[in-house]
C-alpha cells in the first residue's frame, strides 16, 4: 500500500517537473531575451518576472498575455511599465501552461503546478 | 629529474607572466600598404581602415558627429528599439559596459538604429531613458538609410539591412566594435554573449593604457 501511494504522488510530481523543464526551454527560446535569465527585466523597458504579488494577482491573465501580448500600462513594484509586448500565438495550449510553471516556480516564486486544462479555459475567455 | 622539474615548472611561471603582459590589441578591417621615399630608400607603410565621417541626430536631437568622438575611444553597435530577438540582450551587456565606464571623458558608446522609419529622436530618448541611460556619453543615434547601411557595411563591417522576410523586417548581426581615437577598428565582441563583452571591457582597460602611453 505504501507503495502505491509513493508511486502516486511520484506520478504529480513527475508531471509537474516535465511542465517545468519544458518551460524553461520555451521560456529560454520566447521569453528570455528580453525579460532575462534572472527573470529580473532590463530597466523599465521590459517589467520583472520577480514579482510574486502581480504574478499572483495576474495569475488568470497570464496565458491571454503570453499569446496576444499585452500594451497597457502595468504597475509592478510601484513602477510603471508601458510597451508593447508581442503576443505569440504558435505557442500551443500547452507550451503556455509549462511557461507559467516555469515562471510562477522560478525567480523567487513558488507557485506550484498550473495545469494544461485550467490553461485552455482561460485562453478560450481571452478578450 | 627534479632540476628538470624545476626548470618546467620556471618556464610555466614566465610563459602566465608573458600572457599577463599587455600587449596591444590588433588593427583589424582592411589596410593597403603604400610606398613612399625617405632619403633614397623605399619605405612601406600600413594605411589601416578607419571610421569615415558622419553626423546623425542623438536621442536629444543633438547633432552628433564624428568630432565628438576625437580623442576617445569608443564602442559601436547596431540595433532598432522594437527589436525583441538580439537587442535586449546586446543592451543588457552593453549596460554593464555603460556602468564600468560611466563618467569617463574618454570613452563614448554609439548605438546606430536601422530602423529609419520609427526610431526618431524622441522614441530613443524614450528607450534610453527606460534602459536607465542619461547624458550623452552613451549616444543612440538617427540618420538616413543610406549613412547608417553602408557605415554598418563599410566602416564597421557589420552586416545590417531590409529583409521583408524577417518578422520584423530588419536584420542586423550582434557585433560591438572597438573604435581607436584615431578611428581604427580594434575589436569586435559578440554582443549577445557575456564572457565576449567582458573581455571588451579588458580591452578596452587595455587600449586605455594605450592610448594613455601614446599621449605621453
Amino acid at each position: 500500500m505504501a507503495i502505491i501511494i509513493q508511486s502516486c504522488q511520484n506520478e504529480d510530481s513527475i508531471t509537474y517537473k516535465r511542465y517545468y523543464v519544458n518551460g524553461k526551454g520555451l521560456y529560454e527560446k520566447n521569453c528570455q531575451n528580453c525579460h532575462g535569465t534572472d527573470g529580473k527585466g532590463l530597466g523599465t523597458l521590459y517589467p520583472p518576472l520577480t514579482d510574486s504579488t502581480y504574478l499572483i494577482a495576474n495569475k488568470k491573465k497570464l496565458a491571454c498575455i503570453i499569446r496576444n501580448g499585452q500594451s497597457e500600462q502595468i504597475t509592478i513594484n510601484n513602477v510603471a511599465y508601458q510597451g508593447q509586448m508581442p503576443g505569440n500565438n504558435t505557442l500551443a495550449d500547452i507550451d503556455i501552461a509549462q511557461i507559467i510553471v516555469y515562471i510562477s516556480n522560478s525567480f523567487g516564486n513558488k507557485q506550484g503546478h498550473y495545469d494544461q486544462a485550467e490553461v485552455a479555459k482561460e485562453l478560450a475567455a481571452c478578450k | 629529474m627534479k632540476k628538470l622539474l624545476f626548470i618546467a615548472l620556471g618556464t610555466l611561471v614566465i610563459q602566465s607572466c608573458t600572457n599577463q603582459s599587455d600587449t596591444k590589441l590588433p588593427i583589424l578591417g582592411n589596410r593597403e600598404p603604400v610606398e613612399r621615399t625617405v632619403d633614397g630608400k623605399t619605405v612601406v607603410d600600413t594605411i589601416y581602415q578607419t571610421i569615415s565621417p558622419f553626423s546623425y541626430f542623438n536621442q536629444d536631437s543633438i547633432l552628433v558627429t564624428d568630432k565628438d568622438f576625437d580623442g576617445k575611444i569608443y564602442v559601436a553597435d547596431f540595433f532598432f528599439t522594437s527589436c525583441n530577438t538580439i537587442c535586449p540582450v546586446m543592451h543588457r551587456n552593453m549596460l554593464d559596459v555603460y556602468k564600468k565606464f560611466k563618467d569617463n571623458p574618454k570613452v563614448k558608446l554609439l548605438s546606430h538604429s536601422i530602423d529609419i522609419k520609427y526610431d526618431l529622436p524622441s522614441r530613443l530618448k524614450t528607450y534610453a531613458t527606460k534602459l536607465g541611460v542619461e547624458g550623452n556619453q552613451w549616444e543612440f543615434v538617427h540618420g538616413s538609410r543610406d549613412s547608417i547601411f553602408n557605415i554598418a557595411a563599410k566602416n564597421y563591417l557589420v552586416s545590417a539591412f531590409e529583409d521583408s522576410s524577417d518578422p520584423q523586417g530588419l536584420v542586423h548581426q550582434g557585433w560591438f566594435i572597438l573604435v581607436d581615437t584615431k578611428k581604427q577598428l580594434r575589436g569586435a565582441y559578440d554582443g549577445t554573449k557575456a564572457d565576449q563583452v567582458k573581455q571588451l571591457m579588458e580591452d578596452m582597460d587595455k587600449l586605455l593604457r594605450e592610448e594613455a602611453a601614446n599621449e605621453n
